[in-house]
């Protein structure tokens, strides 16, 4: 443990948060300024980012935010605030910064005629400020600050055209589904300190608490990972407040964990507010929606994924959830016909990719694939961004048509960001989602299967897209004459797009990079899971190549698509439920909403018929004493109260101070 | 005698009444007065010697001794847990003057009364004697019910009434309490003064079964000057029809005295009462969350909303004094401040809303914020305070009353020894609560200033016809706006930085009677 420290860290959050305070107060109107303010915020983070994590900066010192003692009873409550600067969060704050510095600068290209685009620029360094703070967290009340505030400017930015009844209902939507999740997460959140009595997620600290849980206990978890806690060797319990460290409250702490991730994540069944938010401008869908913000859930998981495998009900249900929205994500997004929509459910079901790993004991694929997603998405919503700024505003795919000649360099960048996503050799996403599925083998054949079957549609549903948006004849006339967006926009698309492409060589080493991380911080805690150890299981399992399947998979996927699709001006495919996304939109209108609308109703008709028309007010009217006080205090003689009240204090503090 | 510099914060607003008697400007002499009193208040929060946690420029007056009765001395002074309720009360007071309208009916008056609110809370705030504790509280509600009968809204003077009956009754029922409470005592020892009638009934407790009648006594006066569930009834209507003024320092400071007077008198007096008590003061906690809450979600105006919000909030501050551990009370304690710096600001620019729109119910408002963009900011500024967004004081304080609530042994028995509802389901029930909040809250925002505008809010609006009003107006000047950039920057000052509240509260929250401690 270096004692030794630098302040710069702390720029990391200071300039963007100077730069939306800066806005907020005074440049919200001076376009100019705060764009220059805002952009020149996210450069100065992504250098000092560089900085961080090839010069070796040292973390800031920590400073006490809340601090309280304990009692016999409970565990004192020590919050800092401070920055970890480690692998995993040296990776994650170059994606962040990275990936925030070029949307930055496409954004001043795409909003350029926008009269609110300060306002917008104040609500991407708000953004900057938070996510930062989500990466460099020490501890999980600290991350919860950022939590919090990457919702809080998801929700401004997804209103960021308010008069628009649909973007004001999806902000809205966004903020209370995260709300309702952050429920569960505090939750898991206090149960950590319940049993810990520390909320740190230092990987030392987190060590430190194994221990306490008993390791013995949690190898038992782990190899293998099926055989239930209960059936454990006897466990070292620990005593807070009278409650035992059970097994009940492991798996009570790793699901309210697991549900910010839900939550943040957009993963089933809290998935219905990310497509809705693709109502922001474009630039925020890339870098909030797709690249980072979402993928937040997944990092947070991975921080504290030496508490998640005590318990194994939490990682079976961490997997099973990644796996099915996963798949059912993939699934909708084939009926899609909105160009930011598809790409959103395509986020729901990459996120469902990583999200499985974890559960399925792959923290370092989960961050892989994280990396590599956040290339190769946000290349594509940018491209997709460009194209709906060609067309003037349009994004139904059907509208578009033999855009591929007209704006190449779109095109062109769009289609790595495809092949990259639909998993094709050499592009990035080949090698992050390989990695991902060989670990899903390793843990449970069927999530594998699942993986390869969401695969298919992956490469299905992205064909589709790309054969109806940019090739055959242009459907309408805005896709005659579309313009190739100005260089602000183009190059950043260029950046990402060679990003995409080697992205999961092993030549730039983002896998081995997580990997070697993983497997230091789990033999700290003493145990080496599955998943990280055994990198090429299905290979050792000599079946067939690792590769072969999902390859073959995704070039039928393509493949039917392509001749499915081409040249057609309607969809021949006319499936209503996935058109309809499962009808979980309507369920959740009729179900949830409803009902609490209906709750919220009937109580209020209890609260002003019941409680106060008749209990109260009528015991009021019955009783003769009260009848006399209303007599009293009638509008004339209440003043008259006053009036002598008043002289009756101004007595009292004659008396005070001047008879003694 | 040593004169103590908290008598000056008294005498600025009564000299404030005196000069507007006299016919000077009323709003610019009130301001002076509340000014001075913040300034004074800040200055006392950093010369406060935070480490001993103990009583700070006290001062002991004999006052009067009536035969048969204790004698009643003005003894004042305060500590780390009085002292943040001094400032929030200057603070306030400052905002509800600022925005107060500059001419109105009988202004003189309206000023003068509002001067008495804050002078009536800010003494029962410094006051060590059970005396003038209850009076000075009793000498904010009369300026409150003229307040809401002369220059309320809606039908003012039914909302008067009620209100006024209501207080009147949780008053009496109070002070009931109080009495008993020290005539419980034998005669020698009686005495009205809050430390010395502390340190008597720590050594020799009052019997058990006393403690618990004279404990529910108070429970239910404070309950019902808080508006504890099902005692709330009167908040709602009379916050929507008081003067916006008036509703921010009554819900922002003297329900708080209900809060404040748990702490410092039921509680710690009158301990084994509150043990007895403390599943009744958990299942009516937890209606104020749920039950509360949820007939905020139907309502379909805006200050209603409003109310009934701060009735459900007032859970959070009775879940963090039921822990009674440091954690949970000292969150209490922050969460004060933070609750009423919020609903200072909800209801200031809710009045600010209603008043430039002409229009309280959500159907009729939208899209405001093209008009009156600085409102629309305040106003989600104010949202996010009450919704516990971190970063703004309430989320510091309910994060201390989660982790305090988690771990105190709050049980409620359903059946025999040792079986019951757990603790850990309060802290659930609030943190639902957040949820909660954030649906109701996020509502009005967009009823409000988002979607599509009503052509009368629009000068420009294409139709040649004369507009009754013109058109919404934006808070734009410097005046309208300080009163609530102030009460945004105090909330977020504490919510970036609690632990500068933390280290002046936590002492004296230590220091209270039967606190679990490691020490």
């Amino acid at each position: 443990m270096g004692t030794e420290h630098s302040y710069i860290g702390w720029f990391l959050l200071i300039t963007p948060l100077a730069a939306s305070v800066a806005i907020l107060l005074h440049l919200y109107k001076k376009h100019d300024m705060a764009i220059f303010a805002s952009i020149g915020s996210a450069v100065i983070c992504f250098l000092i980012a560089l900085d961080v994590a090839f010069g070796n900066l040292p973390a800031p010192e920590p400073w006490t935010w809340i601090s309280l003692p304990g009692s016999s009873e409970s565990p004192s409550v020590n919050i800092e605030i401070g920055m970890i600067f480690d692998a995993l969060s040296k990776g994650m704050l170059l994606i962040v910064t990275g990936v925030g510095m070029l949307v930055h600068i496409y954004s001043y290209g795409y909003m350029k005629n926008d009269p609110g685009r300060g306002r917008f620029f104040g609500g991407l360094s708000i953004f900057m400020f938070s996510m930062t703070g989500i990466v460099l967290s020490t501890n999980l009340i600290e991350l919860f600050f950022f939590w919090e505030g990457v919702g809080l400017s998801s929700y401004l930015l997804i209103g960021f055209w308010f008069t628009k009844e649909s973007a004001a209902a999806a902000a809205n939507k966004a903020f209370v589904c995260n709300r309702l999740a952050d429920f569960g997460f505090m939750i898991g959140i206090l149960t950590y300190w319940l049993l810990s009595g520390s909320v740190s997620i230092e990987p030392a600290v987190v060590a430190n608490y194994h221990p306490a849980i008993s390791l013995a206990q949690v190898q038992t978890t782990l190899t293998p990972m099926e055989q239930s806690l209960h059936h454990g060797p006897s466990i070292n319990v620990r005593h807070i407040g009278g409650i035992e460290a059970t097994s009940f409250l492991l798996t009570i702490m790793v699901l309210g964990l697991f549900l910010g991730c839900v939550g943040k994540s957009a993963m089933f069944p809290f998935h219905v507010w990310l497509p809705d938010a693709m109502e922001g401008p474009t630039p925020v869908s890339a870098l909030i929606h797709a690249a980072t913000m979402v993928a937040a859930g997944v990092y947070m998981l991975c921080r504290v994924y030496p508490l998640l495998i005590l318990s194994s009900t939490g990682m079976t249900v961490i997997a099973s959830i990644g796996c099915f929205t996963a798949i059912f994500a993939a699934l909708i997004a084939v009926q899609q016909n909105d160009i930011k929509r598809i790409l959103a459910y395509s986020t729901l079901s990459q996120l469902g990719y990583m999200v499985m790993a974890v559960g399925c004991g792959g923290p370092d694929a989960a961050m892989f694939h994280l990396s590599t997603h956040a290339f190769f998405k946000a290349l594509l919503f940018l491209a997709a961004g460009s194209v709906i700024h060609a067309l003037h505003d349009e994004q139904d795919i059907w509208k578009m048509g033999g855009l591929s000649k007209k704006i190449p360099l779109t095109y062109w960048t769009f289609l790595i960001g495809m092949l990259a996503l639909s998993g094709f050799p050499p592009f990035a996403g080949f090698f992050s989602k390989d990695y991902i599925l060989s670990v899903a083998y390793d843990r449970n054949p069927i999530f594998y299967w699942v993986g390869v079957a969401a695969a298919f549609f992956t490469a299905f549903y992205m064909t589709r897209l790309v054969v109806v948006a940019f090739l055959g004849p242009a459907r309408t006339p805005a896709a005659e004459h579309p313009h190739e967006s100005p260089p602000v926009m183009t190059i950043p698309l260029v950046l990402l797009a060679i990003l995409s492409l080697v992205g999961g060589w092993s030549i730039v080493g983002i896998k081995a990079h997580y990997h070697d991380w993983f497997v230091s911080v789990l033999n700290a805690v003493g145990l080496v899971p599955t998943g990280v150890e055994s990198a090429i299981p299905l290979a050792e399992s000599g079946i067939f190549p690792d590769w072969l399947v999902p390859l073959m998979t995704v070039s039928a996927g393509a493949v039917s698509a392509f001749f499915l699709y081409r040249g057609r001006d309607r969809d021949p495919l006319n499936i209503k439920l996935l058109a309809h996304k499962f009808y979980c939109d309507e369920f959740y209108d009729r179900n949830l909403v409803g009902g609490q609308q209906r709750t919220a109703r009937v109580l209020n008709w209890m609260d002003s018929w019941i409680l106060e028309g008749l209990i109260i007010r009528g015991a009021a009217y019955i009783s003769v004493g009260v009848g006399e006080v209303f007599r009293l205090f009638q509008t004339g003689s209440l003043q008259t109260y006053a009036f002598i009240f008043s002289i009756g204090g101004v007595l009292l503090i004659y008396f005070t101070l001047f008879t003694h | 005698m040593n004169f103590s510099p908290l008598l000056l914060l008294l005498l600025a607003p009564l000299i404030a009444i005196v000069f507007i008697l006299l016919k000077a400007p009323a709003q610019m002499t009130a301001g002076i007065a509340a000014l001075f009193n913040l300034a004074l208040s800040i200055g006392l929060l950093f010369i406060y010697p935070a480490a001993q946690g103990g009583y700070e420029w006290e001062m002991n007056v004999p006052w009067v001794n009536l035969p048969g009765l204790p004698p009643i001395n003005l003894h004042v002074g305060v500590d780390g847990i009085s002292l943040p309720l001094v400032f929030l009360t200057a603070i306030v007071t400052f905002a509800a003057v600022a925005i107060s309208p500059g001419f109105i009916r009988r202004t003189s008056e309206y000023y003068c009364y509002l001067l008495l609110m804050s002078l009536g809370a800010m003494g029962a705030f410094i006051s060590l004697d059970l005396f003038f504790f209850f009076i000075f509280h009793e000498f904010a509600l009369i300026p409150t019910f003229l307040l809401i009968g002369i220059w309320g809204a809606q039908n003012r003077q039914f909302a008067s009434f009620q209100v006024t009956i209501y207080l009147m009754a949780g008053s009496l029922i109070l002070l009931a309490g109080l009495i008993a409470l020290v005539m419980a005592l034998p005669a020698p020892a009686r005495t009205f003064d809050i430390v010395a009638l502390q340190a008597y009934v720590t050594v020799h407790p009052i019997a058990p079964a006393a403690q618990d009648v004279i404990f529910f006594l108070l429970l239910i006066g404070f309950g019902i000057l808080v508006g504890l569930f099902p005692f709330h009834s009167w908040a709602p209507p009379g916050y929507a029809s008081a003067p916006p003024a008036t509703a921010m320092l009554h819900a922002g400071i003297l329900k708080k005295f209900a809060i404040y007077g748990m702490i410092r008198i039921a509680i710690p007096m009158l301990h084994d009462g509150f043990e007895t008590c403390l599943p009744l003061i958990l299942t009516l906690l937890s209606l104020n969350f749920l039950y509360a809450g949820f007939v905020t979600l139907a309502q379909k105006e805006l200050p209603t909303m409003i109310g009934f919000s701060s009735v459900m909030h007032m859970g959070y501050l009775f879940l963090g004094i039921a822990c009674w551990n440091i954690i949970g009370v000292t969150g209490a304690v922050v969460l004060m401040v933070g609750h009423g710096l919020s609903a200072a600001l909800l209801f200031g620019l809710s009045g600010e809303i209603t008043h430039r729109s002409g229009e309280n119910r959500f159907a009729e408002l939208g899209g405001l914020a093209q008009r009156a963009p600085l409102l629309a900011v305040l106003f989600s500024f104010a949202s996010m305070a009450s919704m516990g967004v971190p970063g703004l004081a309430n989320f510091a304080g309910e994060l201390m009353v989660f982790f305090g609530s988690i771990t105190a042994k709050l049980w409620i028995p359903i059946m025999s020894e040792g079986h019951g509802i757990p603790g850990a389901i309060f802290t659930v029930i609030a943190i639902y609560g957040t949820v909660l909040t954030a649906i109701f809250q996020l509502r009005a925002i967009k009823h409000v200033f988002y979607g599509a505008m009503p052509a009368r809010y629009d000068p420009h609006a294409a139709s040649g016809e004369t507009l009754a009003s013109p058109g919404m107006t934006d808070v734009s000047t410097l005046a309208e706006n300080v009163p609530y950039i102030l009460l945004i920057l105090a909330s977020l000052i504490i919510g970036f930085m609690p632990f500068l509240l933390i280290h002046i509260v936590e002492p004296s929250v230590s220091l209270l009677p039967f606190m679990p401690s490691l020490r």
